[in-house]
């Protein structure tokens, strides 16, 4: 069968694929959800870098410049800003999500009394809405009546209020980051416990290994995948924030996703320099995951196929 | 003698060790809820008790008035209306076209599958935030501004590789034998499909209904996009925006936030071993 459906060349495929009618009725079956993903995703992407590529406003097409809305953006402080905020962002909450949550998967990986409650603790921060969560937590900063503010200034480690100072906003937003989706990450990285094989460690024991052995040479090994699979997530993830700088900062704190925003659907002028920053949003969370497929070796479940 | 004190040392330590172990759940679950406590509390007390310095832990004076102004204001009970809608037919849709495609994929054989996966997932890497100017352009053209549609569509585009990955998970587990059989008997792909894998597959549809439904009310970005009118605006937008209406009405503020969230923790409370299921579905195995 495939020998000789490997011999067939030039349009043989396609009449074996079309003529196979489970296989024509496969192609039915999936092709409703690609449509509405390339018309609906792949096709404005096209159209964005077209657009950045012109002089367009939001209501008329314009002529080609080049590269001209790039080299401005890299000349915008604001767009050095909130590139800075964003590595900044990406790199300390994903590194702080990962220690810990990796710690906490470690912890609970056990029959415990009490696990559903846990698991239910686990999920609530993670079912808020982004925003939501936001505002839940600038009321909790907002000074006068926020219990945080409050604690802070009690201890003495700040002095004024965090919602107007750029560097507290953000350690504050990295902080909610944490809170919000540590339990997630844990979630993950004990499904990935969860399916090391117990006699592995037994095994590791009875010939002497000790605790920290058996992390190093055992748990992180066999955990490679799932750790890969929940980290890309999360840093792709925390790249775009978008929901909690704009609801948490109230447009105070800038990161790359409302840069895009602030210049494409708030200000008239900046609708160049809005779209070239959408541009190399995509290309750099593309050149992300690549990175992780390719140099960091993700096995994607695509390929299992 | 050696022995046993060795053993009567380990099990001290096994105890102290499950001590801690549950200081340390503690410690979790209420870091992970304290937030949700505190700002319900917020949303409970009078004014007075609000701006008191310093806070008081346990609510001494309670009133139901900022509660009773947040559902009594007409915006926010709009709010609610479209949130409901936008997250209850992207849902529909999703799992209509999302679970045909998921059949296709994990029961039948074809070339470009590996391609077809791979661009479904794609869409999970794909930043939101880079396709809203071209959208939003294309939408103004269509006339599909401040419209459900606008919020649907998009939503759609986004939740539908969730909705594949999870439904893809939960159909390989299902036996193939039955399927066969049914198609032994003369059932077509579409029958073996409606008739066998539909009603086997209900709790894993369900699983995967829940969490869509999740992702569509949370979303942000496109509604803040494509809707700037009271009248389709959903939560998500609304409640943001009371920081200007309700200004320093901080009570008013906190009993929003909280309402929103009551179904959410309702459906984690009562569904969270459906609920995680879903979500380590696909991570266990790649």
């Amino acid at each position: 069968m495939t020998t000789a459906s490997s011999e067939k060349k030039g349009r043989g495929w396609f009449k074996e694929e079309f003529g196979n009618p489970e296989r024509r009725t496969a192609y039915y079956m999936v092709l409703p959800s690609l449509f509405i993903i390339v018309v609906v995703a792949f096709f404005p992407v096209l159209y964005g870098i077209v657009l950045s590529l012109t002089d367009s406003t939001v209501s008329a097409f314009g002529s080609f410049v080049g590269l001209e809305n790039y080299t401005e953006m890299f000349q915008d402080p604001d767009f050095l800003v909130s590139l800075t905020n964003t590595v900044i962002f990406t790199v300390v909450s994903v590194a702080l999500e990962f220690i810990i949550g990796l710690g906490i998967a470690l912890a609970v990986n056990r029959a415990f009394r009490g696990r559903g409650l846990v698991r239910a603790a686990i999920l609530v921060p993670w079912a808020f809405p982004t925003v939501i969560s936001a505002v839940m937590w600038r009321l909790m900063f907002q000074p006068g009546i926020g219990i945080f503010q409050y604690l802070a200034e009690t201890i003495g480690i700040i002095s004024r209020p965090v919602l107007s100072d750029p560097t507290l906003l953000l350690i504050a937003a990295i902080l909610i980051d944490v809170w919000k989706t540590t339990p997630f990450m844990a979630l993950l990285l004990l499904a990935g416990l969860q399916v090391i094989p117990g006699e592995v460690y037994e095994a590791a024991r009875v010939d002497g290994a000790n605790v920290w052995q058996r992390f190093f040479r055992i748990t992180l090994p066999l955990l490679k995948g799932a750790i890969l699979v929940a980290v890309l997530f999360r840093t792709l993830d925390a790249y775009r924030v978008y929901d909690l700088f704009w609801a948490f900062g109230a447009r105070e704190l800038q990161s790359l996703s409302t840069f895009v925003y602030e210049g494409v659907r708030i200000s008239q002028l900046q609708f160049g320099t809005g779209n070239a920053a959408a541009i190399f949003i995509f290309l750099t969370s593309f050149l992300i995951a690549m990175f992780f497929i390719r140099v960091l070796g993700m096995r994607t479940s695509a390929e299992e196929e | 003698m050696a022995s046993a004190t060795a053993t009567k040392g380990a099990a001290g330590r096994g105890a102290l060790t499950t001590v801690l172990f549950y200081i340390f759940l503690v410690v979790f679950v209420f870091v992970s809820v304290f937030p949700l406590l505190w700002v319900f509390k917020m949303s409970i007390v009078t004014k007075a008790e609000l701006f008191a310095s310093p806070p008081t832990i346990v609510p001494q004076n309670v009133t139901g008035a900022e509660w009773a102004q947040v559902l009594g204001d007409p915006t926010f009970q709009q709010a609610l209306v479209n949130s409901t809608i936008i997250s209850t037919v992207t849902t529909v849709i999703c799992l209509f076209f999302g679970s045909i495609a998921a059949y296709a994929i994990s029961r039948l054989r074809f070339r470009f599958k590996g391609t077809v996966m791979t661009l479904i997932l794609a869409i999970s890497f794909f930043p939101a935030v880079a396709i809203i100017a071209p959208l939003f352009i294309q939408f103004t053209q269509f006339g599909l501004i401040n419209t459900y549609a606008s919020v649907i569509i998009t939503d759609t585009v986004f939740a539908l590789p969730l909705t594949i990955w999870l439904l893809v998970a939960f159909f390989r587990e299902l036996p193939v034998d039955l399927e066969d059989a049914a198609k032994v008997d003369g059932a077509t792909t579409i029958q073996a499909f409606r008739k066998v894998i539909v009603p086997l597959a209900a709790p894993g549809v369900f699983t995967t209904a829940i969490l869509t439904f999740i992702h569509a009310w949370n979303e942000f970005l496109f509604a803040n996009t494509f809707l700037f009118d009271e009248t389709t605006q959903p939560v998500t937008v609304v409640i943001p925006n009371f920081a200007t209406v309700y200004t320093v009405d901080y009570g008013a503020q906190a009993a929003a936030a909280v309402v929103v969230t009551v179904p959410l923790v309702i459906l984690v409370l009562i569904f969270q071993r459906r609920i995680v299921s879903g979500l380590t579905a696909g991570a266990v195995k790649g």
